[in-house]
């Protein structure tokens, strides 16, 4: 399977093509990172494990001294330059990732179950919440995964491993594997 | 199982999620130290049956290490914290000798 697949059963899953990806590396604590943030892009820096999206923009926390910023494609090299113009001679990193990385959106009422049989994460619906972002394993592969609303959550791993991952969630996805562990609780 | 709450990000971590770094607070022996004092730098460790101190890396995670102290025979953590220090701090101390009345950590080897 290709990780262009779309599958449809507990949830419907689709590679995101075309979205663009930014690693900014730097002191987040500092005010010249959040400044950088602001002023390059107009978005906020979010707490711990937290992502913040506007329409097709966004960011999500990877590290203490990292953050993940989605743009679509085509907006890369200006927001890269926006940055660097800001970053000057400070040392933060700003680097396109959006070739290193596969993008999964993952839809429907299901969508949560299929997350929680791959990883070791609590996707109990009172813990992984909208707007959580969180770095994890799904089976045998690193990944982050995130949720944007009450039925949509998305995905990012590695390229060189996205049409297993792609294999992964379809097959979790496939009709007839519900197990309605999420059901009861909403 | 093993959870740990990673210091650096604050999420609860699965073992699987974790990379362990095993003994925690050695105390480098390099050029100029005793042919003894290097083979136990290199070689010897403690393996308790009880109380333990470990370095981990949140691998499928931020990526950073930290330490945890915890009981190997009951599987009991006592807690986790920052991997910037050279020996356990106080709190996870109190805590450990809630459960082990008399215990004293001597910290390196
Ligand atoms: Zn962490």
């Amino acid at each position: 399977m290709s990780e262009t697949a779309r599958s449809q059963g507990l949830a419907r899953i689709e590679a995101v093509a075309g979205r663009g990806m930014i690693t900014l590396k730097g002191d987040m604590d500092s005010r010249r990172f959040k400044n950088v943030l602001a002023k390059a892009l107009d978005l906020p820096l979010p707490d711990p494990l937290r992502c913040a999206f506007e329409g097709a923009r966004g960011i999500g926390w990877m590290a203490p001294d990292e953050v993940l910023i989605f743009v679509p494609g085509a907006e890369v090299p200006e927001a890269l330059a926006a940055l660097r113009d800001k970053i000057g001679d400070d040392h933060i990193t700003a680097v396109d990732v959006s070739d290193a990385r596969a993008q999964f959106r993952l839809t429907g009422p299901g969508a949560r179950e299929v997350l929680a049989k791959l990883s070791p994460v609590d996707f109990a619906p009172a813990r992984f919440v909208p707007g959580t972002f969180r770095r994890t394993r799904l089976a045998q592969v690193p990944v982050a995964v995130w949720q944007k609303d009450a039925d949509r959550f998305g995905l990012v791993c590695f390229r060189s491993v996205g049409g297993y991952v792609a294999g992964l969630l379809a097959n979790a996805a496939a009709p007839g594997a519900e197990v309605g562990y999420f059901t009861a609780g909403g | 199982m093993l959870r740990l709450t990673c210091p650096c990000c604050g999420a609860a971590a699965d073992e699987t999620e974790l990379a362990p770094g095993g003994e925690a607070h050695l105390l480098r022996q390099g050029p100029g130290s005793s042919d003894d004092a290097f083979e136990a730098y290199l070689f010897q460790r403690k393996n308790p049956y009880g109380v333990h101190f470990e370095r981990w890396r949140h691998a499928h995670g931020c990526g950073k290490w930290f330490h945890a102290a915890r009981d190997t025979r009951t599987l009991e953590v006592f807690g986790t914290y920052s991997a910037q220090v050279s020996a356990p701090p106080q709190d996870i101390l109190d805590r450990i000798a809630e459960k082990h009345p008399g215990f004293s950590s001597e910290g390196g080897q």
